[in-house]
């Protein structure tokens, strides 16, 4: 793919792509998964000690807690997001930061708080799945799928 | 006038009677905070939008250096400007309130030496007696047009650029004290296929050293004509890169200081800005804050702006188009010794 991509360049271009690309600061994988790893193991540990209090102190059982355990992330998030910390918190953590439910509440009141000054219809309401738009099509698309699939398999065996 | 292929030198040479730098409360952190005019504390201006505040930082750039000319905008013929919002908004908006005949450019993060050059040109050929050159650029209204939202939480790489908040202005006439502008080279358009908004550095740094070399075989001399030799906003990335350039082109970039706006204004240690500034404010607040300073203190007596810019935008991005560089040189000269005193 890349050498087909090089291929339509000329012989400088080509030159100068190797060049630039040597010349890219490397970014160490290694620490960005262990930061991945702890900020989105904290993220999940705090959601777990959420839910884990509404088991012991507000009567649900685990799946009647597992809403509400959610709904307390996004509105962490949301808050985080207003107070301008979480895209400081994105820088650091990466993925991690990004992967877990409070990444995909970030994307969406970071389009709201931008978009704000095109009005409320328009601005918040047509910009707000900008980026949160494309997981949703493509979960969905994928679920299709894959329900499809195992739809076959469990009717054929 | 014309010289070589696709460079001005200016006779008489205009003078830049007086310029202004105005930034937001992250330059004001940096090391050139001293330079600046007015450093604000808060990003928004007083405003209610991002979009709104770039355009006051404008203003107030292009007022304090009318002013300080001691002009006022009616003296004022031609204002050229622009700046990197969609239809260069941020300039057409301040020249409806700076009320000046308007002539918009759009450049990139060009832009600042593009509208100077300009002004001089049409300063020195009689075509105006006194020309105002602006841009701005913010760094919340940029990372809206062209990346995510502000708050939104993803992960930069080292290579990338923070666009810089502010706006510079600088009054280009046929007689008063100031530095003088000696020439200018006007830059062509140079791609080698990088595609990557986070590199523009090296998107742009063969625009750069294109332009560079042109102005040097135009004007036949070389880097030691110079004091320093100042890039736009290559930052870290894209100037090693164009430093390499040099080298493999033979021309000896050693005999002079080799410089970049971008790695000037912010301060690596303290403040998160990965491979340094960039934008159409990084080179107009730091050479109309910081350079013109040491120009007129003759501590610099010649040095030669790039400013470099990467003209393209989110959606030729997203249809795999690689991003075309360009670079515009503009030589500034110490003013002459008689005429210091009066700064």
């Amino acid at each position: 793919m890349a050498n087909k991509k090089l291929k339509k360049l000329t012989p400088t271009q080509r030159e100068y792509q190797r060049l630039a690309l040597s010349r890219m600061p490397k970014r160490s994988v290694a620490k960005n998964s262990l930061r991945a790893f702890l900020a989105g193991g904290l993220i999940c540990l705090v959601g777990e000690c959420v839910q884990q209090m509404l088991i012991h102190w507000g009567g649900m059982n685990e799946r009647q807690a597992a809403n509400p355990t959610v709904a307390i992330l996004i509105i962490a998030s949301v808050v985080l997001t207003c107070l301008g910390v979480y895209d400081k918190l994105g820088q650091w953590a990466g993925a991690g930061s990004a992967v877990p439910v409070t990444g995909f509440a970030n994307s969406m009141a970071s389009t709201a708080i931008e978009h704000r000054s095109e009005g409320v219809v328009l601005g918040i309401g047509a910009n707000m799945f900008k980026l949160a738009g494309p997981v949703i099509v493509f979960g969905t698309v994928a679920a299709f799928a894959i329900a499809t699939i195992r739809l076959i398999f469990t009717q054929g065996g | 006038m014309l010289k070589g292929h696709q460079s001005w030198v200016f006779h008489p040479k205009p003078v830049l009677v007086s310029t202004a730098a105005v930034v937001g409360p992250f330059e004001g952190r940096g090391p050139l905070a001293n330079d600046f005019d007015i450093i604000h504390g808060d990003s928004l201006v007083g405003q209610d939008s991002w979009e709104k505040a770039e355009r006051t930082l404008l203003e107030e750039a292009s007022n304090i250096a009318i002013e300080r000319a001691g002009l006022t905008k009616e003296q004022i013929q031609f204002y050229i400007g622009g700046d990197l919002l969609n239809q260069i908004t941020s300039s057409s908006y301040a020249s409806r309130t700076l009320t000046i005949p308007y002539l918009g450019v759009f450049g990139a993060c060009s832009t600042s030496m593009e509208s100077l050059a300009l002004a001089s040109y049409l300063v020195s050929t009689g075509g105006a007696k006194h020309a105002l050159a602006a841009t701005c650029s913010h760094n919340s209204s940029a990372e809206k047009q062209f990346r995510y939202p502000t708050e939104y939480g993803s992960q930069k790489p080292p290579s990338a650029q923070y666009t810089v908040t502010g706006a510079g202005a600088g009054v280009v006439s046929l007689e008063g004290s100031g530095p003088l502008i000696a020439s200018a080279t006007i830059g062509r358009v140079v791609d080698m296929g990088i595609k990557d908004p986070y590199n523009m550095g090296a998107a742009m740094a063969p625009a750069a050293v294109d332009t560079i070399t042109a102005h040097f075989r135009d004007l036949q001399v070389g880097p030691d004509h110079y004091d320093m030799i100042v890039t736009g906003d290559l930052a870290k990335v894209g100037h090693a890169i164009a430093a390499e350039l040099f080298e493999k082109h033979n021309i000896p970039m050693h005999k002079t200081r080799f410089r970049d706006c971008g790695m000037m204004i912010y301060d690596y240690e303290k403040q998160m800005v990965q491979a340094g500034g960039s934008g159409c404010a990084c080179t107009a607040v730091v050479t109309y804050g910081h350079l013109v300073r040491k120009l007129r203190k003759r501590e610099l007596r010649r040095i030669l702006v790039v400013a470099t810019g990467s003209l393209h935008s989110p959606i030729s991005l997203q249809q795999g188009e690689s991003i075309p560089g360009i670079a515009h040189a503009v030589a500034l000269e110490a003013p002459p010794e008689s005429l210091t005193g009066k700064d």
